[in-house]
C-alpha cells in the first residue's frame, strides 16, 4: 500500500512499490492526462510536479513518490482559472495532436517558476521534451508570451 | 464537445466491401426528407453533415481523422462557410464508421491518408453546408409564407429582406429537416469567403492544454482489463509455444492469450501487471526464413537492382540512356534511404469489448472504416453487429493507416466475452515491431552536352514497393506507380517540375521481408532527395548556380518554379549569403500541391550543422485556414529534418535493432530553425498540405551542406556521418 498525494487529494494506494508513479496515476488513480510516450525517461510526455520538481514519472517508482506533493495537468490550474502556461497555449494555438502538450505545459510551469523570464537558450537548456508534431515554434512563442503575462 | 451521435438507423447495408475497408464511393449526401433525422439530444439534423440545435448552436460531423494536422478545424470552416452560421456557435462531432455504411456512406471516405482530408472531401461537404443553408431559408420563407428568393442568412439569422423580419437557424431547423434537399446547391466563390480561408483557431485546443482530451490510450470501461503484447521479433516468425502457467500466479494475471500466429499477449488488470508479466512469458519462436536478413544483405539484394536489365519505367522521355553516352560530360551518383519507423507520439492502443451479439472498439484510426472492417473479420462477425469509434490520434504520420493494433485487441477479446480489453503496444514493441517507411537506392546519371546544358538523365530507384506488400491490387502489371511520387510526366498529384528532352525513371523492385508502410511524405521524401540533390551535382558540374540551373529546366512548369522562386527571393539568394552562412534550394510536387524550400545554414568543424533558417513556400491551390498551414510546415520541417539527421532502422538477425527514442531520436526545441512560411495558392486547384513540406526539408538542407563543405552526403541519416545538428 503506497500513500500519495495528488493535486492535493490524499490517495491510498495497492500496488506494487516498483511501479512507475506514470501507472499508478493513470490506472489506479485515473488521471489520464499525464501521458505514456515512452517509459525510459525521454520523451517528457509523462512529466509532473514532484515537490515543485519537474518530474518524468515513467522513471520513478511509486515509493519513491510516497509523501511527496504530486501535481498533474489536471491540478495545475487553481480554482478552476488556467495557468499562464495553459492560457499562452490557448492563445498560440500551440497543440497539433496534443498528446505530448500534458507533459510539455508541466516542463514549461517549471521553468517559469525557476526563470520568470527565460532566454531561447534557458529554453533549449530547459525544456527537452520531444514532440512528433513538431510544435517548437509555437511552443516558445507561447513560452515567451507566458513569461510575459 | 466529441460524443458519438446516435441515429435513428435506417435500413442497415451491411455491404461486403465494408470487410475489405474500400467500400465503393456512392454518396447519399444529404438525407432530409419528411421523417426528421434526430441528433442523440433529439436536435434536428439538417442533412448529414449539418445538426441544429433549439439554442441555435450548430454541429458539424466530420469523418476524416485529427491526428493534429488540423484539417477538422479546416472541414467546419468550409460547412460553416456555405452554411453561413455563427462560427462561435459551431461544435464538432464524429459519426462512426458504422453509422457511415448504415447510411450508405453519407459521410463518404474515412481515410485520412495521402494529406487528403480537405482537398478530397471539400467539395461535399462544402455542399453538406449550402444544402442546409438552403434548406434553412426555404423553411424560414415558407412559415412566412414569402418566396425563399426574398431570404438571406448570416450569422445563422435569417431575414425576409421586404418585411426585415427575421429568425434564427435553431427555431427553424426541424421544419428544414423535413423538406427536401435541393439537388444542386450554389456554392460560393472562395473570394467571398468569411470563414473559410481565415486563420481561425482550432477547435480542439482547450481540452489538450487540460489533460482531459480523451485519447483512445485514455478509454475507460467499467471491468475493462488491459493487455501487453508481443509479436515475432524477426519479421514473418511464428509463434510456437508459450507458458502460461510460469505467470499465471502474478499480481493481477488474468489470461495468456495467442492472438493469429505471429504474438502472445497477457491480460491484467492494469497495463502494467500485463508488461511485466509478459516479460517474464517464457516464450518460443520459430524465426522463420528471414532470421538471417542484416543491414547489410538488404544493401545487397538493392544494389544489384542499380544495373539490373529488367525495371518498371515510371516517366521516359526521348532516348535518355543515348544521350548520356553522347554526353559531353557524365556524372553519376548513388544516394540511398533506409527504414524508418512512425514514432508517433501515442503508441499503437485500442481498446476492444466482444460478445456473441456485438463487437465495439474504441480506438485512434486514420482510416475508420479500415478499422471497423478489421474489428468484424476479427470478431466474426458481420458489419452491423460491429462499431467503431474513433478518438482524436496522438499523431498518425500514415501509422494509423494500418489496423493490425485493431485485429489483436479484438482477438484478444473475444477470448474474454463481455469484458472489455485495453491493448496497448509498449514504445518498444511499436519501434521495432512496426512497419516501415521503404528502403530504396537510386543511380542517377545525368549527361551534359559541350554548353553545360543538360540533354539526358536517367534515375534508377532500385528496392521496395509498398504496395507490393499492402496492396498488390494497385499494382499495374507488376509496376508500383507511387514508387515515382513527385517525378510522374504530368497529372494533378505530383508532376515532375523539369524538362529534359532525354529522361528515363525507373524501378528495378527489390522486396526485403520487413514490411514497408505509408510514412509522412512517402515516397517523395527520398525521391526529392535524389532528385534535388542530384540537381545540385549536375548545376555544380555544369558550374552554374544551382537556381538558375533549374530555372532553365522549368520554364514550362510555372507553379513548380514560382514556389522555388519564392522562396530564393525571401532568402536573397542573387546576394551573398551573410559570412559563414550557406544555402540550398528543393522543391516538388506532391499530394497535388507545389513546395519549395531553401534552408540557411553553417557548419562548425565540418560536422555540426547550424540551421538558421528555413523558409517553405507552398502552393496548395486553396488556403483553408493559414494559421494550420503555417503550423503544418513548420511541424513538416521537423518531421522530415528529424528523418535526416536521425532516421533509421536497422536490421540484425531479420529484427529492428531500434526500440525506443535512445536509440531512435526525433529534434528538441534547441534544434528548431527559424522557420519562414509563404502561403500562396493560386486558387486554381485544392491540394494537400499536411506532407508535401516534408520533402524539401532534408534536400534543402544537405544541398546547403554542400555549399558549406564541398561534401556531397547521399546516404541519410546524417548521425552515420558523424555530422550533428546543433
Amino acid at each position: 500500500m503506497a500513500r500519495l498525494t495528488v493535486n492535493g487529494q490524499a490517495h491510498n494506494v495497492d500496488v506494487d512499490p516498483n511501479t512507475p508513479l506514470l501507472w499508478v496515476l493513470r490506472e489506479q488513480i485515473g488521471l489520464t492526462g499525464t501521458k505514456y510516450g515512452c517509459g525510459i525517461a525521454q520523451c517528457g510526455a509523462c512529466t509532473v510536479h514532484m515537490d515543485g520538481v519537474a518530474t518524468r514519472s515513467c522513471s520513478v517508482p511509486v515509493s519513491v513518490a510516497e509523501g511527496k506533493q504530486i501535481v498533474t495537468i489536471e491540478g495545475l490550474a487553481q480554482g478552476g482559472v488556467l495557468h499562464k502556461v495553459q492560457k499562452a497555449w490557448i492563445e498560440h494555438d500551440v497543440p497539433q495532436c496534443g498528446y505530448c502538450q500534458s507533459g510539455m505545459i508541466m516542463a514549461v510551469a517549471e521553468l517559469l517558476k525557476n526563470k520568470p523570464k527565460p532566454t531561447d537558450a534557458d529554453i533549449d537548456a530547459g525544456i527537452t521534451n520531444i514532440c512528433r508534431c513538431g510544435t517548437f515554434v509555437q511552443v516558445r512563442a507561447a513560452i515567451h508570451a507566458a513569461a510575459s503575462a | 464537445m466529441n460524443y458519438v451521435p446516435k441515429m435513428n438507423r435506417r435500413a442497415f447495408v451491411a455491404s461486403a466491401a465494408a470487410a475489405g475497408g474500400g467500400l465503393a464511393l456512392g454518396l447519399d449526401i444529404p438525407i432530409g426528407g419528411p421523417q426528421p433525422i434526430l441528433a442523440q439530444d433529439g436536435s434536428p439534423e439538417v442533412n448529414a453533415w449539418v445538426v441544429v440545435r433549439p439554442d441555435n448552436t450548430v454541429v458539424v460531423r466530420v469523418a476524416r481523422a485529427e491526428m493534429g494536422q488540423g484539417s477538422l478545424t479546416g472541414l467546419v470552416q468550409l460547412v460553416a462557410e456555405e452554411l453561413d452560421c455563427d462560427w462561435s456557435t459551431v461544435r464538432w462531432e464524429t459519426p462512426t464508421p458504422g453509422q457511415n455504411v448504415a447510411r450508405k456512406r453519407a459521410w463518404g471516405d474515412y481515410a485520412t491518408v495521402g494529406s487528403r482530408a480537405i482537398r478530397q472531401s471539400q467539395e461535399y461537404v462544402r455542399k453538406g453546408g449550402a444544402t442546409a443553408r438552403e434548406m434553412l431559408i426555404e423553411a424560414a420563407a415558407n412559415e412566412w409564407k414569402v418566396p425563399a428568393s426574398e431570404c438571406s442568412a448570416a450569422n445563422s439569422v435569417i431575414t425576409h429582406k421586404p418585411s426585415g423580419r427575421t429568425t434564427t437557424y435553431g427555431k427553424v431547423a426541424m421544419a428544414a429537416a423535413k423538406l427536401e434537399p435541393p439537388k444542386d446547391p450554389k456554392l460560393k466563390d472562395p473570394k467571398d469567403w468569411k470563414i473559410a480561408g481565415k486563420p481561425l483557431k482550432r477547435l480542439d485546443t482547450a481540452d489538450k492544454v487540460t489533460g482531459k482530451q480523451v485519447y483512445s490510450m485514455d478509454v475507460k470501461l467499467p471491468g475493462m482489463l488491459s493487455a501487453a503484447i508481443k509479436e515475432s521479433p524477426v519479421f514473418g516468425g511464428k509463434l510456437k509455444s508459450f507458458d502460461a502457467a510460469k505467470v499465471a500466479g502474478m499480481p493481477g494475471v488474468k489470461k495468456v492469450v495467442q492472438s493469429g500466429d505471429a504474438a502472445v499477449a497477457v491480460v491484467a488488470d492494469t497495463w502494467w501487471q500485463a508488461k511485466t508479466a509478459l516479460e517474464a512469458l517464457p516464450i518460443v519462436w520459430d524465426d522463420g526464413p528471414n532470421a538471417k536478413v542484416s543491414s547489410a544483405s538488404i544493401a545487397e539484394m538493392l544494389k544489384a537492382g542499380l544495373d539490373a536489365p529488367e525495371a518498371f519505367v515510371g516517366n521516359q522521355q526521348g532516348d535518355a540512356k543515348d544521350a548520356i553516352a553522347k554526353a559531353a560530360k557524365k556524372v553519376e551518383a548513388v544516394y540511398s534511404y533506409p527504414y524508418q519507423n512512425h514514432a508517433t507520439m501515442e503508441p499503437m492502443n485500442a481498446t476492444a469489448r466482444y460478445t456473441p451479439d456485438k463487437c465495439e472498439v474504441w480506438s485512434s484510426s486514420q482510416n475508420g472504416e479500415a478499422a471497423f472492417a478489421a474489428a468484424s473479420e476479427a470478431s466474426g462477425l458481420p458489419a452491423e453487429k460491429c462499431d467503431f469509434h474513433n478518438t482524436i490520434l496522438g499523431g498518425g504520420f500514415g501509422r494509423r493507416a494500418r489496423s493490425e493494433y485493431v485485429s489483436h485487441a479484438v482477438r484478444i477479446a473475444k477470448e474474454m466475452p463481455g469484458t472489455p480489453i485495453k491493448l496497448i503496444k509498449s514504445r518498444e514493441d511499436d519501434t521495432a515491431n512496426g512497419v516501415y517507411h521503404p528502403i530504396t537506392q537510386c543511380k542517377l546519371i545525368g549527361g551534359l552536352d559541350a554548353n553545360n546544358e543538360l540533354t539526358g538523365l536517367h534515375v534508377r530507384i532500385s528496392g521496395q514497393s509498398i504496395l507490393a506488400a499492402v496492396n498488390p491490387r494497385g499494382l499495374q502489371d507488376g509496376r508500383d506507380p507511387i514508387t515515382f511520387q513527385g517525378m510522374y510526366p504530368g497529372g494533378t498529384e505530383g508532376a515532375i517540375g523539369y524538362t529534359i528532352p532525354n529522361l528515363l525513371i525507373d524501378h528495378a523492385m527489390r522486396n526485403p521481408p520487413i514490411p514497408p508502410w505509408f510514412w509522412r511524405g512517402v515516397n517523395n521524401n527520398q525521391n526529392a532527395i535524389y532528385l534535388e540533390c542530384f540537381m545540385d551535382e549536375l548545376a555544380h558540374a555544369a558550374g552554374q548556380d544551382p537556381l538558375e540551373f533549374r530555372r532553365k529546366l522549368m520554364t514550362k512548369h510555372p507553379k513548380h518554379l514560382a514556389v522555388l522562386n519564392a522562396v530564393a527571393e525571401r532568402v536573397d539568394w542573387d546576394k551573398p549569403a551573410p559570412q559563414g552562412v550557406y544555402r540550398g534550394l528543393a522543391q516538388q510536387m506532391g499530394y497535388g500541391s507545389y513546395v519549395a524550400a531553401a534552408a540557411e545554414i553553417s557548419v562548425t568543424g565540418g560536422n555540426k550543422i547550424k540551421i538558421h533558417r528555413i523558409v517553405g513556400a507552398t502552393n496548395c491551390g486553396h488556403a483553408v485556414n493559414p494559421a494550420q498551414i503555417d503550423r503544418q510546415v513548420a511541424g513538416s520541417f521537423v518531421y522530415g529534418l528529424s528523418a535526416l539527421f536521425y532516421g533509421e532502422c536497422t536490421v540484425k538477425d531479420g529484427r529492428i535493432e531500434q526500440t525506443n527514442f535512445h536509440n531512435y531520436n526525433s529534434m528538441r526545441i534547441a534544434e528548431m530553425p527559424k522557420v519562414e512560411s509563404i502561403i500562396m495558392p493560386s486558387g486554381d486547384f485544392w491540394g494537400g498540405v499536411g506532407e508535401p513540406t516534408i520533402f524539401v526539408a532534408a534536400p534543402a538542407v544537405l544541398n546547403a551542406y554542400f555549399a558549406a563543405t564541398g561534401k556531397r552526403i547521399r546516404s541519410i541519416p546524417l548521425k552515420n556521418h558523424d555530422i550533428s545538428l546543433v
